[in-house]
């Protein structure tokens, strides 16, 4: 045996992801890079729960009912779950391709291209797909090299491709996406219903305790009434209305970047192709579908090369190269696609508003054609059969 | 060429990789998980197209089957969101028992069907469900051993 210390450092492979997420717990937790909105949606909760717990309940749990402090604490243990859960489970990233993959897919491209005139610029990267009687045009992500599947969204923030793309919310510090959707829409709901419930018994223990004691000792003896009925008005206005907002999206089984974007606003005779035209379905597939696995193998282990003095990844099994020195010159190359097919589909960039970034805008520019028929020979068309 | 090969072993000590195919999704049905059946003409001289489309619809089925939405489906995730989601920190969901066996499946076909012929499926959850990654290989005895990469990243672990 040689000199050289064999050192078999278990690497996971969450070391090795690209993108822009932090993680904990080896792994376990996956969040996005600034988290600081996401500790203060937690102090918030939290310590507004407090002051509930310590000046409202003792009252109320003896003059009213003690079942008015367990369902309290029923409710926020609920809502700081589905919070941490929302927030540390992996939204529905999909990987890089590896370079295999990237090149396969490229060579598609090429050859649907034909000859490219030199000096002319490349035709845009769509592939159009029919469902359910629709066109549905799949974009080509520079950064993670595929064509995204439909419904999927590159999120700038994290750097990822997300699955049923939703939003990146700073609220609960993650993106929103396939996996993580019904845990932050039963986030925001238990969180109205909290608020509420808190709103409410703050006003009955005022009311109740100003009978006695006048209104103005009553906020003297309980000073964290005023401050939880300041934080719960101002929370109900925004978290109910999200509730309602996401209610609505569910029925219709849209997402929120679908609908910021008009996607099947019914320009054009454009319809939802996903939806089932029935609202109860709709809620059914959202809210109780199957629970999709993360596949991002975060916690795999990368099999070193034992006899290197280095742990490097090139003879490990599916490693996740590091494609971001060759994405960067992509996204560099990348075509600015000229908008000669697009007469009002172009939007301008969805960049707009922290809560709901999602593709970068240096990299994606909508070229799509309006209609099918459109001289546009790039277009792959994938032919039903 | 035709190449021999008795199992799984023999594939990966005396092959080169010559080639990567890669079978896309097929999103006819929307955005539920199902690959493309049709052949692609690099595997025409290696594999018959019967066997690689069966191999495909069962994985296709095997896939719908995890995605189903039905009455199992509502009561896991009623079940789930009594339990605040900690049941799943015991049982396993049904789509990850499917994925199991789908995993069984893509292994038995590689040493039964696809490794005599030279030919390697990975799972396409390695591959974060977008392809089944077919990889094509070459006896290291014959001089055919084209522009492919040749890193061994191709096990189909």
């Amino acid at each position: 045996m040689s000199a050289v210390m064999i050192t078999r450092k278990a690497t996971r492979k969450w070391e090795k992801l690209p993108g822009k997420n932090t993680f904990c717990c080896d792994g376990r937790v996956m969040m996005a890079r600034q988290k600081g909105v996401f500790y203060l949606t937690l102090f918030l909760i939290v310590g507004t729960c407090s002051l509930f717990f310590a000046f409202e309940c003792p009252y109320l749990a003896v003059h009213l009912s003690p079942a008015i402090p367990v369902f309290a604490v029923l409710l926020f243990v609920f809502v700081i779950a589905m919070l941490l859960r929302t927030s540390f489970s992996d939204p529905g990233v999909l990987p890089r391709a590896l370079p295999e993959e990237a090149n396969f897919i490229e060579m598609e491209i090429e050859a649907a291209n034909g000859n490219v005139m030199a000096g002319q610029r490349p035709p845009p990267r769509i592939r159009n797909v029919q469902i359910n009687n629709q066109i549905v045009k799949l974009k080509y992500c520079y950064t993670c090299k595929i064509f995204r599947p439909p419904r999927a969204s590159h999120c700038s923030i994290c750097d990822n491709c997300v699955d049923r793309f939703d939003h990146h919310c700073p609220w609960v510090g993650n993106c929103v996406g396939k996996r993580n959707y019904r845990y932050f829409y039963l986030f925001t709901l238990s969180l109205s219903l909290l608020t509420i419930y808190i709103f409410a018994f703050n006003i009955v223990h005022v009311v109740l305790r100003s009978v006695d004691s006048g209104f103005v000792n009553t906020l003297k003896e309980t000073p964290g009434t005023v401050l939880e009925v300041l934080v719960c008005f101002f929370t109900i206005w925004s978290v109910v209305g999200l509730t309602g907002f996401h209610t609505y999206l569910i029925s219709l089984n849209q997402t929120t970047n679908e609908d910021i974007k008009g996607s099947w606003s019914g320009k054009n005779r454009v319809q939802n192709p996903y939806s089932h035209k029935n609202i109860f379905k709709n809620c059914c597939e959202v809210l109780c579908g199957p629970t999709f696995p993360s596949v991002l193998d975060r916690r795999g282990v990368m099999l070193e090369d034992s006899s290197s003095p280095t742990p490097s990844d090139v003879s490990a099994a599916s490693t996740h190269k590091g494609s971001n020195p060759v994405s960067q010159t992509t996204k560099s190359s990348a075509p600015l696609i000229p908008n000669e097919h697009t007469p009002d589909e172009a939007k301008p960039s969805i960049g707009a508003g922290t809560q709901k970034s999602t593709s970068s805008p240096k990299e994606e520019k909508p070229p799509s054609p309006t209609s099918p028929n459109a001289v546009a020979p790039a277009v792959i068309k994938e032919s039903t059969h | 060429m035709a190449t021999e090969f008795h199992n799984l072993q023999e594939l990966r000590h005396s092959a080169s990789l010559a080639n990567k195919v890669f079978i896309q999704r097929d999103y006819t049905d929307g955005t539920v998980c199902k690959f493309q059946t049709k052949f692609p003409s690099e595997l025409d001289s290696r594999i018959e197209r019967t066997l690689f489309e069966d191999t495909v619809k069962t994985l296709n089925n095997y896939y719908a089957e995890a995605e189903k939405i039905g009455g199992q489906s509502y009561l896991e995730g009623c079940l789930a969101c009594l339990t605040v989601y900690l049941i799943f920190l015991c049982i396993e969901t049904r789509y990850e028992k499917v994925l199991k066996k789908i995993s069984r499946y893509i292994q038995e076909q590689n040493e039964k069907v696809y490794a005599p012929r030279g030919l390697l499926i990975t799972d396409p959850i390695e591959r974060g469900m977008r392809v089944i990654e077919i990889s094509v290989y070459e006896d290291r005895g014959s001089s055919a051993s084209s522009s492919g990469s040749s890193t061994t990243s191709s096990s189909g672990r």
